[in-house]
């Protein structure tokens, strides 16, 4: 059977780790290989990296960060942030990651998920999507630049076209509940699972090891990402995954 | 040595750094020459069926791979690379393949017999069970991969599936006959598990030189 991941997500600016507090107030926690094999041993289904460097310097940095993980990291990674172009995706995938995630980008211009999808396989694009509730729209909001700035789009409508366009899995963050620790917003987690045929991450929120559960069953999420609760130990990957073992929800 | 397929279709890089952590040497090519100087062969690959058949075809690759399995040459064909040894894909209309083992590719349904929807592509870490007795299982335990893939075999030849993978259907994981192997999922992504299946393999190479 097909388990549940836990995904913890690591902020890389200028080729250090980070992590930021609901998108703001920054706090260096580490070399990217080093957490990256650290979370290999605790049992973490994929990772996540996230390129929040400004300046040309730290993307190139990232290339570097890339091949350097690829090099040592026997699972599954992610990275995004800064991809606006195949060019881009092309210098991370072939660097050796696995899935690219596009958010701003894909947004801005929807046939660069179309483009990468095609030559690479939905398999390696994520679509991410920043998503906070609207009281007019009575739906979520769609939101780019790092959550500064509000689009058109409703959700559930973009995750559709995304899909449509060839994402191969949707990487859905909650900006209400993002920093909070008050577990993950699981009726948005929800309405997108079960509004696209591809997998969900649910991202946003993550303060114990029974929000994971809620997410997987209420949420219909299949893999969840954190990385505060991680990266500052208030729980472990482990003992995440044995409360859902115990809970009866399958992980590895 | 090992010849890793370089036909233009996923990345190689994850499986040369499989490889290097593993001190094999290797070499990565599209020319048939080159490989013919690997002992065993790795045919990597993600992305469309049709379009891999067309470019090994075109390089010279697929008749290389053919020869190659009938000389008695170690073959292990990785996901999309795993497909390609089977007779035929559904994807994207009917495209013929190696055909070094029996059996087709077909696309999930993405309802299971209750009619409720499940998730396409089976992308994630899923529990092996092994079926039949294969040299690439030797000493290992039913542990988890990572599989990341739309469409799977289906063949009459149970056999030929050395371990399956339950997603809505038993789902080929390892196919194994002879000197043709395959696995479904991305051993180089799969942990110590991945690493311990890919070690299998070369020491089968390994034994025949």
């Amino acid at each position: 059977m097909l388990t549940k991941r836990i995904i913890p997500c690591l902020d890389v600016k200028e080729g250090r780790v980070v992590k930021g507090v609901q998108f703001v107030s920054l706090r260096d926690a580490g070399d990217p290989v080093e957490l990256a094999a650290f979370y290999d041993q605790e049992g973490a289904d994929e990772l996540v990296f996230l390129d929040i460097s400004a300046s040309h310097e730290g993307r190139e940095t990232m290339v570097d960060v890339v091949r350097a993980v690829a090099g040592s990291l026997a699972i599954p990674f992610t990275v995004g942030g800064g991809i606006n172009s195949l060019e881009d995706m092309k210098r991370i995938l072939r660097a050796g990651a696995d899935k690219v995630s596009l958010n701003t980008s894909a947004v801005l211009r929807p046939e660069l998920i179309t483009e990468g999808a095609d030559y690479f396989g939905s398999q390696c694009i994520v679509v991410a999507v920043d998503a906070r509730w609207d009281e007019t729209l009575g739906s979520w909001r769609v939101y780019t630049h790092g959550g500064r700035r509000a689009t058109d789009w409703e959700v559930i409508a973009w995750v559709k076209e995304a899909v449509n366009r060839g994402a191969g899995e949707i990487l859905l963050t909650s900006m209400d509940n993002d920093g909070e620790k008050q577990g993950f917003n699981l009726a948005l987690t929800k309405a997108v699972s079960e509004s696209v045929s591809v997998p969900v991450i649910a991202s946003g929120g993550a303060g114990s090891a029974a929000h994971f559960e809620e997410v997987f069953t209420t949420g219909k999420a299949d893999a969840a990402l954190a990385a505060s609760i991680f990266h500052y130990k208030e729980t472990s990957v482990k003992e995440v995954k044995s409360f859902l073992k115990q809970k009866g929800v399958v992980v590895r | 040595m090992i010849g890793i397929v370089d036909y233009g279709m996923g990345n190689l890089f994850s499986v040369s750094k499989a490889l290097e952590r593993l001190q094999t040497e290797f070499i990565i090519s599209d020319d048939p020459a080159e490989l013919a100087k690997a002992d065993g062969i790795i045919l990597p690959g993600v992305g469309s069926f049709r379009d891999a058949m067309m470019l090994l075809e075109r390089k010279k690759l697929a008749t290389f791979l053919k020869n190659h399995v009938d000389k008695g040459g170690f073959l292990l064909g990785i996901c999309l690379g795993m497909q390609l040894l089977f007779e035929e894909s559904e994807e994207n209309g009917p495209a013929k393949g190696l055909s070094l083992l029996p059996g087709k590719v077909v696309r999930f349904s993405g309802r299971d017999s209750k009619n409720n929807a499940y998730k396409v592509p089976h992308m994630g870490w899923n529990k092996l069970t092994f079926n039949n007795h294969s040299p690439l299982l030797k000493g290992l335990e039913e542990d988890y991969v990572y599989f990341v893939h739309s469409y799977f075999v289906v063949t009459n030849e149970t056999e030929v599936v050395a371990a399956s993978a339950k997603y809505d259907v038993d789902v080929p994981a390892i196919v194994a006959k002879d000197n043709v192997f395959g696995m479904q999922f991305h051993p180089e992504k799969s942990g110590s598990m991945g690493m311990s299946l890919l070690k299998n393999y070369l020491s089968l190479v390994k034994g025949r030189q």
